[in-house]
């Protein structure tokens, strides 16, 4: 008998919904996708915009190079979200902090907290990369939201305005795997 | 042979025109500044490394422009990954120079890491730039000027240089609110 080969069948808890996140991208006049991939937001995301004419994709080697390349489409008004991971924002935190906070320029990211337990609010979550993500992001002053349960994602259009009108970075924490889209 | 930096850009002013986008770094930066002061120099980079990938927003945002990255050596180093996403874009409107002085000048002249002896346009034509020169004499870069200009991007560039006259390092004006509303004012008026 092998010990700890149970898995934790998470399929009733309830996700957010592929297609809802990107109408509201849609919504928020995003054209511009960069992205390192994700596995939380892979299949209900990330594929489904790649396959989706209305947006152009530009695939990253780091997430850093993504903060620099979202705010520099911004002095013209041209709208972009990053996506990657929780990893990678960890790892951009001084970009973020240089360009999007010292500089001011509204870098919109969309960031999936791997390793995070459905079932869990990332406060609680018992991985240690997960549960400091907010603490981090309120430590720098960063605006950020949650995009946990179905109907979280009606909020993203209004928070990416803001974060325009204001000027300043917002960041969508997804907690749940978004259901993908149908073809 | 190496090119003095000053002579390079006094080369490069001659054929960069009022509509071009110009994203500079460290002491390039501050050469540059004083002798092309202009309204399109973009300076707000921020964190080091991260010049190209500043210019490849512009340049996909603005396809109307030319983008001239003017990089340092120690900068592509820290984000040699740009190399393969810039290609990968095929963005025309990318001109990708950098400036290898074989130290981070500014920050105590410390070696690079690898003696210096990195051949970058040796791996930007590995990592998918379809144009890829090095220059370390100033006649064949200055001769090579006016076809290089006449190429599309993504076009990499490597200059081996050496300082030229001291310039002033404003670190004050590259990191102001003022400059970057200066270049976002100038990128939106109509033309």
């Amino acid at each position: 008998m092998v010990a700890g080969t149970q898995k934790t069948d998470y399929s009733a808890v309830p996700t957010p919904d592929g297609a809802a996140i990107i109408a509201e991208l849609k919504r928020a006049d995003i054209r511009e996708i960069v992205a390192v991939p994700d596995i939380v937001t892979s299949d209900g995301l990330l594929w489904p915009v790649s396959r989706d004419p209305a947006f152009r994709l530009t695939r990253l080697c780091k997430e850093d190079e993504g903060v620099s390349i979202c705010a520099a489409m911004s002095y013209n008004g041209t709208r972009a979200m990053l996506m990657m991971q929780q990893t990678g924002l960890m790892d951009s935190l001084n970009a973020i902090r240089a360009i999007g906070v010292d500089y001011q320029r509204p870098v919109v990211m969309l960031v999936g907290l791997l390793g995070k337990e459905p079932h869990l609010r990332p406060e609680h979550s018992g991985a240690y990369g997960v549960r400091i993500i907010q603490p981090v992001l309120e430590a720098m002053e960063l605006s950020h939201s949650l995009i946990e349960e179905p109907g979280d994602e009606h909020h993203i259009a209004g928070a990416v305005d803001a974060a325009y009108a204001a000027s300043r970075p917002h960041i969508f924490l997804v907690g749940r795997p978004p259901k993908a889209p149908s073809r | 042979m190496s090119i003095a930096r000053d002579k390079a850009l006094l080369a490069l002013r001659d054929h960069v025109l009022d509509d071009d986008i110009v994203v500079a770094v460290y002491q390039t930066n501050f050469d540059w500044l004083a002798l092309n002061p202009r309204d399109l120099n973009y300076v707000a980079v921020g964190a080091m490394g991260q010049a190209s990938s500043h210019g490849l927003g512009l340049a996909l945002a603005n396809p109307e422009r030319r983008v001239f990255v003017f990089d340092g050596d120690g900068s592509l180093l820290m984000n040699l990954g740009t190399l393969v996403t810039i290609a990968g874009t095929k963005v025309t409107n990318l001109h990708h120079y950098v400036f290898s002085n074989h130290m981070y000048e500014v920050n105590g002249a410390q070696p690079l890491p690898g003696g210096g002896n990195v051949d970058f346009a040796t791996l930007a034509r590995a990592a998918g730039y379809p144009s890829s020169h090095r220059f370390d004499e100033f006649v064949t870069f200055s001769d090579a000027l006016p076809q290089l200009m006449a190429t599309q991007g993504p076009q990499f560039i490597e200059l081996d240089i050496v300082p030229g006259a001291p310039y002033p390092r404003d670190y004050d004006y590259i990191h102001s609110a003022a400059a970057r509303h200066r270049f976002e004012d100038a990128l939106n008026r109509s033309r």
